[in-house]
């Protein structure tokens, strides 16, 4: 048992960290107050501009470290540019969000497959190579769970810890963070209280672009090594680790390790003696399965936010 | 007449940023959308792929604008797609039956089983208020899934692992005077189906007293409940409804256009159903046309693919841009209003409407 986990433990994580600061990202969007749908296609656009920029920039430049970190920072820039689509619909126009959202994912995967096969002909996108594994020094030596929390590890795993708790800290300890929330429960009190809601949820929409973006390009280049014009529902998945995970930061790491774990012995069950004998078809919806039952045991005592997905009307009591 | 103004102006101004996109990559949009409208209906087998095309999204578009009435989100079309092509697949291979008594069967498996996919989130909705996006999405994957394993394990094709066995030509809802009336092409009876349910649903929705409550339930669930609707059943019975539409979609699609289903593919037209629901303004037949429309342009896109540099991807963004202006549709109506103010120097009546929230 205990070899197993060890085993899958590396590619687990490499599955979670994609989807977990995508769901994060899902979390400044709908903790603010509006439903953010389009994580898929927000997704796919971080994982076509980290792609493509760092297809490019490896041509030009030497450090290939640099490279993709500047490939990860295209994606975020990206991701926040296109999420401005959904803003503007759903907070200046008061758009229906999650139609708005589903247009994103239409345009994202769309028109990214459009230029990619105009680039490259063939429309998918490869990269050299991605980020290698590091042991981080000393805590690698420790036994038992340094081999399991710190051997082969990507850097942008850690980077990835560091804005979930960062968020965690903005979300609960800061103004910022009370004025986020607020304006998902109670917007009409909080703009009393003299909040501007438009902005604060124009940061909370742009925020999950920004996350969502770097959550595709991390697929590109900790697993896939290439794009072909979709993240394969990792976007959607995000969303339900969103709502299973209640819409608290630690509630999304927990459910996205799920998602992460579940997927992996999925994955991999064949070549696990232990877990070949399991129907892969039980395996593959396993996943899914229990989400649809955590969202039933959860309907009672839901924490979403009051005002998530109205669309804001100040005048309203 | 409002909802077909704003509809036509988001399919120019999708049609428009699809010319800006030729342009962008270097080609001429003119001589773009020329061949795009000789590959869809350049002659009677072309426009016969079309409309074949189109049928699909016809039932997609009906299930999804059905549950929008009753102000339910179906964004698993796809997964009911699924269920229904499977189940009528799995009938034409099982059972010996011939004739017009096979096809109907087929046709009622994958109308049960679409209806049965869309059940469980219409249960759980009416139940225990868990939100239909999500739990429909969950749902497409459980079908992705289960036909991932299913077809290869009973169904397997003869050359490819991952596809079906192929239907006999007598086992598809293609006929040969359908094929020959249009110089054979893969134009099916799943048209005339999709005209059925396009009736059909018109019918549901505009005569009938489940209509009505239905739409009242979507308007308002709670004034609904007060005025003594049973709110949960109609909720079931709205997805039940709309899951069966995709399902049939499912069987047009797998049974008619195709004889085969594969493996490891969601059908794309589920989402599309969302964009052709939304653009025929959720009446079925704004539906019919919009699917239409969208059936000339992936149909001519392959055409235009074969002929210029432009990538067949420019169908499926053109469809995404007009869905988005048809999304942010206040926006168009603000126009709309600031000309007819200019016009008749009078003040819209639907101005504060559309103007709720702007202060």
């Amino acid at each position: 048992m205990w070899s197993i986990i060890e085993q899958i433990f590396p590619y687990a994580i490499i599955f979670t960290i994609p989807l977990l600061i995508t769901a994060l990202g899902g979390l400044f969007s709908e903790r603010s107050g509006i439903v953010n749908i389009a994580l898929e296609g927000l997704m796919v656009i971080g994982a076509f501009s980290g792609a493509l920029s760092i297809h490019y920039l490896s041509g030009v430049l030497d450090n290939h470290t640099l490279v993709l970190w500047l490939g990860l920072l295209a994606a975020v820039l990206a991701g926040v540019l296109f999420s401005v689509l959904h803003a503007f619909a759903s907070i200046n126009l008061n758009a229906n969000q999650i139609i708005s959202g589903t247009a994103i994912n239409l345009i994202a995967t769309a028109l990214t497959v459009f230029l990619a096969r105009n680039i490259t002909g063939s429309g998918n996108i490869r990269i050299s190579s991605g980020f290698s594994p590091w042991d981080v020094p000393f805590l690698s030596d420790i036994p038992v769970i340094g081999d399991l929390f710190f051997t082969k590890t990507y850097p942008t795993t850690w980077l990835v810890l560091i804005i979930l708790f960062a968020s965690s800290f903005i979300l609960y300890k800061t103004k910022f963070g009370l004025r986020l929330r607020s304006c998902g429960e109670f917007p009409q009190a909080a703009e009393a209280a003299g909040i501007n809601v438009r902005r604060i949820r124009y940061s909370g929409v742009l925020i999950s672009g920004a996350f969502a973006g770097l959550g595709g390009a991390l697929i590109i280049v900790t697993q896939s090594g290439e794009f072909t014009g979709t993240v394969a529902g990792l976007g959607f998945l995000a969303l339900a680790s969103l709502i299973f995970g209640q819409w608290k930061p630690l509630g999304v790491l927990a459910a996205t390790l799920f998602f992460g774990f579940a997927s992996t012995i999925a994955n991999v069950s064949q070549v696990i003696p232990e877990l070949a004998v399991i129907p892969p078809i039980l395996l593959k919806i396993f996943p899914y399965v229990v989400t649809l039952i955590a969202l039933v045991i959860f309907s009672k005592s839901s924490q979403a936010p009051k005002a998530v997905g109205e669309t804001f009307d100040s005048g309203k009591r | 007449m409002r909802n077909t103004i704003v509809s036509l102006i988001s399919i120019i101004l999708g049609l428009v940023a699809g010319g800006i996109l030729m342009l962008f990559i270097g080609s001429n949009p003119i001589e773009g959308y020329s061949y795009l409208l000789q590959g869809a209906l350049k002659n009677l087998e072309r426009i016969g792929n079309t409309l074949a095309t189109a049928t699909p999204l016809v039932f997609t578009g009906l299930s999804v604008a059905f549950a929008f009435r009753t102000g339910l989100f179906n964004i698993g079309a796809s997964g009911q797609m699924l269920a229904g092509g499977l189940a009528a697949t799995a009938v034409a291979l099982t059972f010996d039956l011939s004739g017009p008594v096979n096809l109907l069967a087929m046709v009622l498996a994958g109308l049960v089983a679409g209806a049965l996919w869309a059940f469980i989130p219409g249960l759980l909705k009416a139940k225990f208020n868990v939100h239909e996006v999500v739990s429909t999405i969950m749902m497409n994957w459980i079908a992705y899934w289960t036909i991932y394993y299913i077809v290869p394990g009973y169904f397997k094709g003869e050359f490819l692992e991952t596809e079906s066995k192929k239907l006999a030509e007598s086992d598809t809802l293609r006929t040969p005077f359908l094929t020959e009336m249009f110089d054979g092409s893969y134009i099916n009876l799943g048209l005339f189906l999709a005209v059925i349910a396009v009736i059909i649903i018109a019918f549901i929705i505009d005569k009938t007293t489940l209509g009505f409550e239905l739409k009242a339930v979507g308007f308002n669930r709670f004034a609904a409940e007060y005025a003594g609707m049973k709110v949960n059943r109609n909720i079931i019975l709205s997805m039940l409804i709309s899951g069966a539409l995709a399902g049939v979609g499912g069987v047009a699609l797998y049974t008619g256009n195709a004889s085969s289903i594969q493996i490891g593919i969601l059908p794309s037209q589920g989402y599309d159903g969302i964009a052709v629901a939304l653009l025929g303004a959720n009446h079925p037949v704004g539906v019919f046309f919009a699917a239409v429309l969208f059936g000339i342009l992936y149909s001519g896109t392959g055409f235009m693919n074969a002929m210029t540099e432009i990538p067949p991807e420019l169908a499926n963004t053109i469809i995404a841009i007009i869905i988005y202006f048809a999304a942010t549709s206040v926006m168009i109506e603000r126009l709309l209003n600031k000309f007819k103010a200019k016009k008749s120097n009078k003040e819209d009546k639907r101005g504060p409407v559309v103007e709720k929230g702007d202060s």
